[in-house]
């Protein structure tokens, strides 16, 4: 049982789930970088001292600071779709347009939060 | 696809386990959630965040209202920032997002954790999970 699903890697990769399967593990993705990354910056906050600091400063850094702002917002918009589907089941035969609208709202708030974060991080 | 889609209500599906119940937390915290991240992006902008501060550190202050996260911000004064009452509006964002979090983590692992045994440890590791994070965080943000 568990992981073995009689399914190669190269099989898996061209899985045709297309636009829902990629929010789908879009979702995870962000969800398991936001439970990593809070769960160590927590314990590097209270532990202190030069480990610490020494990880909180990369999560100052801008870089990072794009790769967790994808984490959050693409699970926070994603999740805000499931969670209107799911409420309202009538709207679950619209969820590919439900998808696009998606797209939209992330790419308009990420692209801006991204154009922020970098315009700051090379001093702007 | 030939099959329609299922599309019962919450009320015709019936909530019997503690799974069930725990699907319909997920989604009512992540609306919880949001209602508290726009109570913080509105406080920010109240207290002055149009002024002295950029997008992203509006939107890390949302995430989490804790003063810390304004500190390298061009921001005067941050004293209204520690106040208890943002202390109270982080606290309760923080354990509805622990809650929500380590939930979704125990439905990652039971995808690859199909045994009773294995996903009883993993509920296990979940509970203390739940409890330590609650309890750091919560040092963090009183004592900050």
């Amino acid at each position: 049982m568990g992981l073995n699903r009689n399914v190669s890697l190269m099989t898996a990769l061209r899985y045709k789930g297309q636009g829902p399967f990629l929010t789908f593990i879009l979702h995870r993705i962000g969800g398991l970088g936001m439970a990593i990354f809070i769960t160590v910056h927590l314990l590097a906050s209270f532990l202190g001292g030069s480990g610490g600091r020494f990880v909180n400063n990369i999560y100052e850094n801008w870089g990072f600071q794009i790769f967790i702002f994808f984490c959050v917002l693409f699970h926070a918009i994603n999740g805000l779709r499931i969670t209107i589907l799911d409420l309202f089941p009538k709207l679950i035969p619209y969820h590919r347009q439900a998808i696009t609208i998606e797209w939209v709202a992330f790419i308009a708030i990420y692209g801006f939060a991204v154009v922020t974060i970098i315009r700051t991080g090379l001093g702007g | 696809m030939a099959t329609k889609s299922r599309n019962l209500s919450i009320a015709k599906r019936g909530l019997m386990s503690f799974e069930t119940i725990m699907w319909v937390f997920t989604r009512l915290s992540a609306l919880g959630m949001y209602a508290l991240i726009l109570f913080g992006l509105i406080g920010a902008l109240i207290m002055g965040a149009r002024n002295n501060m950029n997008f992203a550190d509006v939107m890390r202050w949302g995430f989490m209202p804790n003063v810390t996260h304004v500190q390298n911000t061009d921001l005067p004064d941050t004293d209204p920032w520690a106040s208890p009452f943002w202390k109270l509006t982080a606290s309760a964002l923080l354990i509805i997002a622990v809650g929500h979090g380590v939930h979704g983590l125990v439905v990652i692992a039971d995808d690859y954790i199909a045994t009773e045994k294995g996903r009883g440890i993993v509920r296990i590791i979940s509970g203390v999970m739940i409890l330590s994070m609650i309890g750091i965080a919560l040092y963090l943000i009183w004592t900050s």
